[in-house]
């Protein structure tokens, strides 16, 4: 960018040619990052970044994790200088597809690659692709009522509420839960706002049901939501919006979401009511187990998170999945992508609180540096 | 066919006073008539104020014009739209690049050649590609380079759907602006021994060119509002890109859409002063190019005789 | 269309006309093929002996017009080809079915129904409203507004041909639906024993529904219906005017007994195309619709949903694979052939005026 401060907006295009040319001799000029990386971040961990590769590197897959990459790519080109990476939130799908077409360097998914898309990626990568877990955020059940400010939900009202057996705000049911005894709940119709558009959000809101209400969410998972109740709105901000557009309004969304008239609910697994905090989700990814223990491929089992009732641990939470090649066929970009990695999974992680998401476990992070070093 | 309705009023006498219910009748067909143009000045104004009271924000900070969100998160205030801007004007550039050529062909071969049951059906499928929605243009598009040939999706991508918009647009007034040229001025050049395409070349297309450039760049203003191609056959970079080749590519409308969805826009919000700077730099470029328009027919108007 | 009234040098007034155009006073569609300067040079010329480089021009200029034809045949087969795998793995049926799930490639159910409904009621609302107003503003600038003021007040309006649409649905959404939810919701519960006006499938929101999506379509197509009623309207011709003048006629007669039967072919096509534009409108509407969930377009107004167009611009990151983008192919398909019939018939019937 700095290359293109001196041309005033008019004169853009008449200099194309002269910028294009610019930009192809932009790393060199990566000596200058001596100054930055001095001074380093605070970080549970720090680890040695081998700066250069290719740049831009170009990403894409899940939009949930949009902001956290864009606090990476912030903190990346703090730190290495002229280095950029591009991340199309285009969803997780896409991502993969994209991923195993080589058209990327690496994926972003709400949920680890596995069955035939591990066996493309594996034949794309020609090793096995590993899944980095490197943003956690977790998803408020958040609503809009006026009056009230402090709603307790157990998995079964929520699964209830969502999937239309639950329709007004003073259901008795909603009355009955720990911590809503003292509210005075309105006579009035829930409006349940879902995404309208495939979302790993959705799928995972759908998992959490179908693990912490089995008996009461029979709709099963998967990106699209099956609640049938409600409308449909597109994206983050587009339920967001459409929640504040009316009292009485219900989402789930992305914590960073639940802000600005939107109330996240507190979550009673059994063990009391829980907040929605940064704390609060750190304690349930300490109980976090992998799929695939002992590998450098750390999948997540979500699923033990959702179903537990550990007190004080709120539960309903989104990980994201870098998917890489565990071997590059190209240095250069397994260059860049480990540095990347490497200041996301440091650096990188802090700053996220202030955007809703949740730094990862000193637990998680080691094992994580430990899987990007083996990346080459 | 008009003529016989002309009738009635001609048996009465001239200088007749006009009757109180003719009054009446002609009084209220023009306040509705009025009316209903104040009703499309409406949300027109509507529209605008909206967009420049919402938008003006950002838009007189330098950075907004030379930086881009590259390097600025989602709810941090700074960074520009020159990425968008870039990616406007290049999809948009090379659109035109590909579609005026082809247009102006079109269009002479329907004024100076065309006849018959090719000129018609020439005629008849311009009219129909001026109704092709833009999500179709996409989505053919999409068939075509990305599913058929396995290409990625690129900016020249999206300009490839554009040209099929620029077209009809192109060919329709460049149509009209040659068939306003003078036989006269094709006739005297014949006689003069030139060859026909020269004449078209040297004589005819210059005459009706300023009008031609003018229609043109409307066309270019119009496709470069168009949203939809841009979500199908492009993703969004929040960095300058200036390969339309290659990699993900921002534009205005596309910008827009990205922080529409992702980017919270409560009053006051980073993504609220975003979006409609965006809008407001959107209809300022396109009012922009609409005005050179104007500016160029003026400066080479046609040679009068 | 728009773009030739503020450059179109000589035709602007009824009196230069005669000098400057060739073609006669009727609709400019119209297939005049032969080209009065056409045929002229080799007609008077014994032996054709045509020079290379007119071959060549000619050629190209040909080429260039079979281009355009084969144009509209390719989109249609391009579609075509890539939608038929999904419709061969469709579990549902395409044009009946009213659900739509496309997630999972190897168990795809999807119908078109009701983007159809909900397509056609939006566009339908926006004809409806934007007819008569058309009507009047094309009316305006030709016969009512003051000569020196015709012109800026055309631009005005085809300015608003100008705004992007994805403004139009921001505004739409952000700023005109709020402003007018009172008196939604008021015409909602008055007449809600009127199945059009019953309560939504969005309800209690009555902003993103399609009565402000229609009314927003509305503001969105009346420069197109507005621009060639006037081309037409202002080709009425003056012996006509003046003729209706001399014996007496007040304005709105002299309109009801010259202009009105002269352009109403004219009028009735600009406002199909309108029609069609409405149709394929895709991004204000993705901004504006709510959609509903489990439940289908029961032909209220209140009513949210997805149009072909808005639902293909809305999951567009769904084009993960080829076979689920197929079905959204599918339905641009639909709309492709939809919009081509209307359009069709459009010209048909502009295209009658000109014989």
């Amino acid at each position: 960018m700095k290359i293109m401060r001196p041309l005033s907006a008019v004169g853009i295009v008449a200099s194309a040619a002269l910028v294009l040319a610019a930009c192809g001799t932009d790393p060199a000029a990566s000596n200058s990052s001596g100054s930055s990386s001095a001074a380093a971040p605070a970080a549970t961990e720090t680890a040695d970044v081998q700066c250069g590769g290719k740049s831009p590197l170009s990403a894409e897959g899940s939009s949930a994790q949009k902001n956290a990459i864009d606090i990476f790519t912030q903190q990346y080109t703090k730190k290495c200088a002229g280095q950029q990476v591009n991340y199309n939130p285009s969803g997780s799908g896409a991502g993969i597809k994209q991923f195993n077409a080589n058209q990327i360097d690496f994926g972003g998914s709400d949920s680890p690659i596995k069955d035939a898309d591990a066996a493309a990626a594996k034949a794309r990568c020609a090793s096995d692709a590993w899944n980095i877990p490197l943003v956690v955020g977790p998803i408020a059940v958040a609503y809009k009522l006026s009056g009230v400010d402090k709603l307790t939900l157990t998995p079964a009202v929520t699964a209830k509420i969502f999937s239309g057996g639950i329709t007004k705000w003073n259901d008795p049911a909603i009355k009955a839960v720990k911590g809503n005894e003292s509210l005075n709940l309105p006579d009035k119709a829930i409006q349940v706002v879902s995404r309208s558009d495939e979302s790993g959000t959705t799928d995972n809101f759908q998992k959490y049901l179908a693990a912490a209400a089995k008996a009461d969410w029979t709709k099963g998972a998967g990106k699209k939501f099956n609640g049938g109740v409600g409308n449909g709105a597109q994206g983050s901000n587009g339920v967001a919006t459409a929640v504040k557009a009316s009292d009485g309004g219900i989402t789930y969304v992305e914590g960073a979401f639940a802000k600005d008239g939107l109330t996240p609910a507190l979550i009673d697994s059994g063990s009391g009511g829980v907040e929605l905090t940064s704390q609060n989700v750190a304690k349930s990814l300490d109980a976090a187990k992998f799929l695939k223990d002992g590998t450098n491929d750390l999948a997540l089992d979500l699923n033990g998170i959702y179903a537990s009732n550990t007190p004080g641990a709120y539960p309903l939470l989104l990980t994201t999945y870098e998917i890489v090649c565990s071997k590059y066929a190209n240095p250069d970009v397994a260059k860049a992508v480990k540095a990347f990695l490497t200041v996301a999974a440091t650096a990188g992680q802090q700053p996220l609180s202030a955007k809703g998401y949740v730094p990862i476990p000193q637990s998680l992070q080691s094992k994580v540096l430990t899987a990007v070093k083996a990346i080459s | 066919m008009s003529t016989t309705s002309l009738e009635a009023p001609a048996t009465t006498p001239a200088f007749q006073q006009v009757s109180l219910a003719r009054k009446v009748k002609n009084g209220f067909a023009t306040t509705l008539v009025w009316f209903s143009f104040v009703i499309a000045v409406v949300p027109l104004v509507w529209v605008l104020y909206t967009v420049v009271v919402n938008g003006i924000k950002r838009l007189p900070y330098s950075n907004w014009w030379t930086e881009d969100f590259g390097d600025v998160l989602s709810d941090e205030v700074g960074g520009g739209v020159v990425h968008a801007i870039i990616g406007s004007l290049l999809q948009g550039l090379v659109c035109a690049i590909i579609a005026v050529p082809i247009g102006m062909l079109v269009a002479i071969y329907l004024v100076e050649y065309g006849r018959g049951k090719l000129a018609r059906a020439t005629t008849f499928m311009v009219d129909i590609l001026s109704g092709v929605p833009s999500i179709v243009a996409a989505l053919f598009i999409y068939a075509l380079w990305i599913t058929t040939l396995g290409l990625p999706r690129s900016g020249f991508a999206v300009s490839l759907s554009l040209v099929l918009l620029m077209i009809p647009v192109v060919v329709r007034s460049s149509e009209e602006m040659l068939r306003i040229v003078p036989d006269d001025l094709r006739e005297a050049s014949y006689a003069l021994g030139v060859p026909k395409w020269k004449t078209i070349m040297k004589i005819v297309v210059p005459t009706a060119l300023s009008g031609i450039v003018g229609g043109v760049m409307m066309a270019l203003a119009r496709v470069m509002g168009e949203t939809a191609p841009l979500l199908v056959l492009v993703g969004y970079s929040a960095y300058t890109n200036w390969d339309i080749f290659h990699g993900e590519q921002a534009a205005l409308p596309l910008l827009m859409n990205n922080e529409r969805v992702s980017n919270p826009m409560d009053p006051g919000s980073v993504g609220f002063d975003r979006i409609w700077g965006a809008a407001l730099t959107l209809v300022l470029i396109i009012a922009l190019i609409n005005l050179l328009a104007t500016v160029f027919a003026r400066l080479v108007a046609p040679k009068k005789k | 269309m728009s773009e030739s009234s503020s450059t179109r040098t000589p035709t602007g007034d009824p009196g230069g006309r005669s000098s400057s155009v060739t073609t006669p006073p009727e609709v400019p569609i119209s297939e005049q093929p032969a080209s009065t300067a056409a045929p002229q040079p080799p007609a008077s010329e014994k032996p054709k002996k045509v020079r290379p480089g007119d071959r060549i021009f000619q050629n190209l200029t040909t080429g260039a017009g079979i281009f355009v034809v084969g144009l509209i045949g390719l989109i249609g087969l391009f579609l075509l080809i890539q939608a038929i795998p999904a419709l061969k793995a469709n579990k549902a049926d395409f044009l009946t079915n009213h659900g739509w799930s496309t997630s999972d490639p190897a168990n795809m159910a999807f119908g078109i129904l009701d983007l159809l409904e909900v397509t056609v009621a939006t566009s339908l609302v926006a004809l409806v409203i934007a007819m008569p107003v058309s009507l009047g503003i094309a009316l305006f600038l030709t016969q009512y507004a003051p000569p020196r003021l015709a012109r800026p007040f055309a631009y005005v309006i085809d300015l608003l041909a100008a705004v992007p649409s994805i403004i139009f649905g921001l505004w739409g959404i952000l700023v005109f639906a709020p402003t007018i939810e009172p008196f939604a919701q008021w015409i909602n519960e008055t007449f809600s024993w009127f199945p059009l006006l019953a309560p939504g499938n969005v309800a209690p929101s009555v902003r993103g529904t399609i009565f402000t999506a229609g009314i927003v379509l509305a503001v969105m197509i009346l420069p197109i219906i507005t621009s060639l009623s006037r081309e037409v309207f202002e080709r009425t011709p003056t012996p006509h005017i003046e003729g209706a003048l001399a014996l007496g006629a007040t304005r709105w007669e002299v309109i009801r007994t010259t202009v009105l039967p002269f352009g109403k072919a004219g009028y009735v096509g600009a406002s199909m195309l309108g029609l069609g534009r409405a149709l394929g409108e895709t991004i204000a509407l993705a901004v504006i619709l709510l959609i509903p969930q489990g439940k289908n377009f029961d032909w209220s107004l209140f009513d949210g949903g997805a149009t072909f167009a808005s639902k293909i611009a809305a999951n567009y990151s769904e084009f993960n694979n080829e076979v689920s983008a197929g079905a959204y192919i599918a339905a641009g398909l639909v709309l492709f052939v939809l919009t081509f019939l209307v359009n069709f018939a459009a010209r048909a019937v502009i295209g009658k005026k000109g014989e």
